[in-house]
């Protein structure tokens, strides 16, 4: 890669849009050139839209915790566990390892991200501490562990499929499975909707005002 | 603020923005098999592989046919007791079978098999014309955006640790034995994350228009 000469010169002060799907870089019109996609020099709206997908994933986290995850019944015992429930189980069993998997997939990682993001939207606006490199390092790390979160749900579905021995043992899962997928889902999309390029605008406009 | 383009439209060709922060830059070939990444925020760029097309339609193919495998074959095995019961891939797809659990089941099967399987299908798609020098097929661009898209949703690496952790919590209560589908698969995880080592959306890109 070569710099251009002269001082930093991003896409959108060049007058020119850089496509986010085919890297492609262009005039600015409705729809990239080379594959169709619709082209935005930043994504202003997209910041009503993180907001929007942070809150509804943050409201359904809250069922997500409170209702059961999983509905074991032995020997004619039923017994329902939900997150959190499930990994202080896990540590009576002495399972430490497999406890600490389960805690900073479904608890750890999910308020992580929740906080994350509503950080990174609120940086644009206010002045903060750390840089825009830190930023975008918090920004992909929130983009790539996000996914993880979805684990719990595997694990529920793989239970519940396997443990069907009638009266013996069955697994079901319980309502929390899905408030837990789709607040996954949608912390997911609130990230996507994050543009990174608006981190990269704010701190190049404050040093020189 | 914008000022007019000072670029003519040969200029344009050879500019490459960064997509995490939009520097501009002039971009020019990098070997194979290393890295050009934005002088601002480091962002890989441009990352060629020798021979990444064959390779990655190899690996493509590869993985639907590992795919037909661990739908078709037993998953795993549990027993306990004298009971025992054996699940495929689809039953823990559709474990959440009651009330307003049944949508779950097809987001599941969406996530560990029909979209990494959506996402190799196009990758095939857009790129096998190009092996065979031929101009792309219809909607090769169309193809090639939703592999790139559905990137984050293919989420078959994560069903397997998940199937990982699920065992590692049973494995005190029950025998579980692993069925040919849970090698298949978990071979397939493998495959697809070698996979992904070969995409640089630029090189790829740049290999589709250029025979149009």
């Amino acid at each position: 890669m070569e710099r251009l000469d002269g001082p930093p010169l991003t896409a959108r002060r060049a007058g020119l849009v850089a496509c986010t799907q085919c890297t492609r870089v262009q005039r600015p019109a409705k729809n990239c050139e080379r594959c169709a996609a619709p082209l935005h020099a930043r994504e202003y709206m997209g910041l009503q839209r993180v907001w929007a997908w942070l809150t509804v994933g943050l409201l359904l986290y809250i069922p997500a915790n409170t209702y059961p995850m999983l509905l074991t019944s032995t020997l004619g015992s039923t017994s329902a566990s939900t997150i959190l429930g499930g990994v202080v189980e896990l540590v009576q069993y002495g399972s430490y390892f497999i406890a600490l998997i389960v805690f900073v997939a479904s608890v750890a990682i999910p308020v992580m991200k929740f906080a994350v993001i509503a950080y990174l939207a609120l940086s644009l606006k206010q002045m903060v501490p750390i840089s825009a490199h830190q930023r975008l390092v918090l920004f992909e790390v929130v983009e790539f562990i996000g996914r993880w979160s979805m684990i719990d749900v595997f694990v529920v579905a793989i239970l519940s499929a396997l443990v069907q021995l009638g009266f013996v043992a069955t697994v079901n899962p319980g309502p929390a499975a899905a408030c837990f997928a789709l607040s996954v889902v949608f912390t997911m999309l609130s990230a996507q909707s994050f543009d990174p390029r608006l981190i990269w605008d704010a701190s190049e406009e404050t040093p020189e005002k | 603020m914008s000022t007019p383009t000072q670029f003519d439209d040969a200029a344009l060709r050879d500019l490459i923005a960064c997509p995490r922060c939009d520097l501009l830059h002039r971009s020019h070939r990098v070997a194979d098999g290393c890295v050009g990444r934005c002088k601002r925020c480091h962002t890989p760029l441009i990352m060629p592989r020798a021979q990444a097309i064959p390779r990655i339609i190899a690996l493509s193919l590869t993985v639907l046919i590992l795919l037909v495998g661990a739908l078709y074959f037993p998953f795993l095995e549990l027993n306990a007791g004298g009971f025992s019961n054996s699940a495929s891939l689809l039953d823990a797809a559709t474990a959440f079978n009651h009330g307003l659990l049944i949508p779950l089941s097809g987001a599941v099967a969406a996530f560990m098999v029909l979209l990494p399987a959506v996402r190799v299908a196009s990758l095939v798609y857009a790129l096998v014309p190009l092996l065979f020098h031929q101009p792309p097929a219809r909607y090769s661009a169309y193809a090639l955006r939703l592999a790139n898209r559905l990137r984050p949703w293919a989420m078959a690496e994560i069903f397997i640790i998940g199937v990982v952790v699920a065992l590692v919590k049973i494995v005190d209560l029950a025998d579980v034995t692993p069925g040919p589908a849970f090698w298949a698969f978990s071979v397939m995880v493998i495959i697809l994350v070698l996979n992904d080592t070969y995409m640089c959306r630029w090189t790829l890109w740049n290999a589709l228009t250029a025979r149009r």
